[in-house]
């Protein structure tokens, strides 16, 4: 799960680390309150993207009106995709210092690397491109985690060595979300020092896994449903399915993630556009290809369906007659093209043809088919 | 002969006497695996379809001499397997199992830094099968034929299609080996070309790669070097949007990085043939 920014604070509060004040706004009149209580606030946009300030995400108020005005205009507006579902009122931070801290996986490690730099406020990405020696790395031990001394050596090499002591508390504290939740990314920045020298979270990232999801149940009910900005991607994982939803007018479903991303791309080649990406896994039986084809057909934009399905164990005479019975059952009115292979491919393929189902022999030829028929 | 799997290969399935581990232990000993014994915790002692049960996998090393595995076991657990598996001295031990959380699979590849032997194939993968030899894990064997084609891919049906159409073409294969969708896991495809580098039987190559990463764009550099295989490269998801995870966990483009542009002009760069599609892979191999 990509947390959205309070619910990253939350879960950085609960282990120890310092946030500003702030309170959630599901409505403008939340806002107003929440702006009375705390005085001049910013009012940030919740998505799980990037790039919010500059689409006018973030506005800095100093009266109660300023934030209900400021909520009516953010609550609901689309950045990147994501329609806003309510906004963080925050309390302005006296800042001395903003450094960067985070950590994620390095994928060609195959460790957890944690990262600390002075320049903070700024893209990592960027920082990581212009001037990689600003940044200080670690990849810490995955069974007994950092240890202290580390940890200094990370703060001094990142010449933040005067603030060390305080620098390596707030560290430990973030490398808990790993063993406690999870997480394959958390970032802190801007992580803030004061002029007193407290150090406090001015944003908050945190990525779990979702494959981990069963070790923290409560983690999910608490935050899940509203990150769920996608319905039909919300509709199907109800049914356990693995859906993505892509803005084109061509539904997809394959046997395999590597055969169905294969698929996308030979719509594309053949001048369509897919308008999902659902893996039904290998055995491609006929209760999920019924669930698949009922949550494609929730969406209005798909003017047809391309099945591509390797029988590997399962035989493709199976298949077909689980293809057959699916559309039946949903009454499927929509263009509907069926690239079926591998065990018993010819019986399968003489079933789709006796139900009136197209079969379209190599996968290329299925695609350019089922792009033509919805032209 | 062929890579990872020989005639000495005795194999133990951890999770046996689960549905999935039943069923394939049997396809294994259909295409001649020795299959020498199950490990389920609790059930040492008893059979299974035949096949011997032990509680651990140090026991099952001592009563058999198995020195492989092909683990099964559900996601929460799966983990822990591979651990045991190598601690207890196996030299080839390929993950079937799909949904591993990666801070255990952190955990798992640090930990096989003190078991240099122990080859991983996996998470998420569908193991590896040499034709006419045997199989660890859940490759259909229908669509393999005995040849000169070494395939190395990151996704498993996809693989199927590939040496079913390479059979249908009349090129056999040398071994097929799945490393898995996910984006930490074990042998990645500069090891297993390595491997096939050294295999004289091998004289082509397949890489199915996709999103995600940059072991491809590893692989391509390495392939630069010089080969003496004629490779060709396929990669998924060209069309995949920024950020989204396409079913397999490693399935994802960040920022630009794992793109599958970058990997197609890595292999171009090192005279590696890019197929765009799954026909033009059997294509450009039988011309290579």
């Amino acid at each position: 799960m990509k947390l959205l920014e309070y619910q990253a604070k939350e879960v950085l509060a609960g282990l120890g680390i310092e946030i500003p004040a702030g309170r959630v706004a599901r409505t403008p009149q939340e806002a107003e309150a929440a702006c009375r209580e705390l005085g001049p606030v910013a009012v940030k946009a919740q998505v799980p993207v990037g790039g919010r300030g500059k689409a006018g995400g973030i506005a800095v108020v100093e009266t109660p009106e300023q934030a209900r005005e400021a909520a009516e205009r953010i609550i609901g507006m689309d950045i990147k995709g994501f329609k806003v579902p309510l906004v963080y009122c925050e309390t302005a931070l006296e800042i001395a210092r903003e450094v960067y801290l985070g950590f994620t996986v390095d994928r060609d490690a195959r460790a957890n690397i944690l990262m600390l730099s002075a320049k903070g406020g700024m893209d990592i990405e960027q920082v990581a491109e212009e001037s990689p020696e600003a940044i200080a790395r670690l990849f810490p031990n995955p069974w007994r985690g950092p240890l202290d001394f580390e940890l200094t050596q990370l703060v001094f090499e990142s010449g933040l060595g005067e603030h060390a002591r305080a620098l390596t508390a707030v560290i430990k504290k973030l490398y808990r979300a790993i063993p406690d939740f999870d997480a394959l990314t958390a970032e802190i920045n801007p992580l803030v020092i004061t002029g007193e020298g407290r150090v406090i979270a001015g944003d908050a990232k945190l990525e779990t896994d979702e494959n981990a999801d069963f070790r923290h149940r409560d983690l999910v009910e608490k935050y899940g449903a509203i990150l769920e900005t996608d319905e039909l991607e919300a509709e199907a994982k109800r049914r356990k399915l693995t859906y993505v939803s892509l803005d084109g007018e061509i539904g997809i479903i394959g046997n395999g993630a590597g055969l169905c991303m294969g698929t996308l791309d030979l719509v594309a080649r053949a001048g369509g556009k897919a308008a999902n990406f659902c893996d039904i896994g290998g055995g491609a039986r006929a209760e999920v290809v019924q669930n698949a084809m009922d949550v494609i057909t929730m969406n209005p934009r798909v003017k047809g369906i391309l099945i591509n399905v390797f029988g590997g164990i399962t035989r493709g005479d199976e298949v077909a007659r689980g293809l057959v019975q699916a559309r039946d059952n949903l009454q499927l009115k929509l263009p509907l093209v069926v690239r079926l292979s591998g065990t018993n491919q010819e019986e399968g393929r003489e079933i789709l043809k006796e139900n009136g189902i197209e079969p379209g022999t190599s996968a290329w030829e299925a695609a350019q088919k089922i792009v033509e028929m919805t032209r | 002969m062929s890579i990872l799997l020989n005639a000495n290969t005795k194999v133990l399935v951890q999770g046996l006497t689960g549905r999935e581990g039943s069923f394939h232990a049997q396809q294994m000993q259909a295409l001649g695996t020795q299959v020498v014994g199950g490990v389920v915790p609790g059930r040492g002692g008893s059979e299974h379809e035949g096949i011997p049960v032990f509680d651990t996998v140090a026991d099952a090393v001592r009563e058999t001499g198995a020195n492989a595995s092909g683990i099964f076991v559900p996601a929460p657990y799966a983990a822990d397997a591979i651990l045991e598996a190598a601690a207890a001295g196996l030299t080839l031990i390929a993950c079937i199992t799909e949904g591993i959380p990666i801070q255990d699979m952190i955990r798992v590849k640090d930990f096989l830094r003190a078991y240099p032997d122990a080859r991983l194939l996996g998470p998420n993968c569908p193991g590896l099968l040499t034709p006419g030899v045997g199989k660890i894990g859940i490759i259909p064997q229908r669509f393999s034929s005995p040849g000169p084609v070494g395939i190395v891919a990151r996704s498993g049906t996809l693989t199927y299609e590939t040496m079913g159409a390479l059979t249908e073409a009349g090129m056999g294969q040398s071994t097929i080996v799945g490393i898995g969708g996910d984006p930490v896991n074990g042998m990645d495809f500069v090891d297993v070309i390595a491997m096939f580098e050294q295999d004289p039987e091998t004289t082509h190559l397949a890489i199915i790669g996709e999103i995600g990463g940059s072991d491809e764009e590893r692989a391509a550099e390495v392939l630069g070097r010089g080969t003496r295989l004629k490779a060709v490269a396929f990669i998924s998801g060209r069309t995949a949007p920024e950020g989204k995870r396409m079913g397999h966990a490693g399935a994802i483009v960040s920022g630009n990085r794992g793109t599958a542009k970058s990997k197609e002009e890595a292999f171009r760069a090192a005279g590696v043939a890019v197929a765009e599609t799954t026909d033009q892979i059997v294509e450009l191999l039988t011309k290579a």
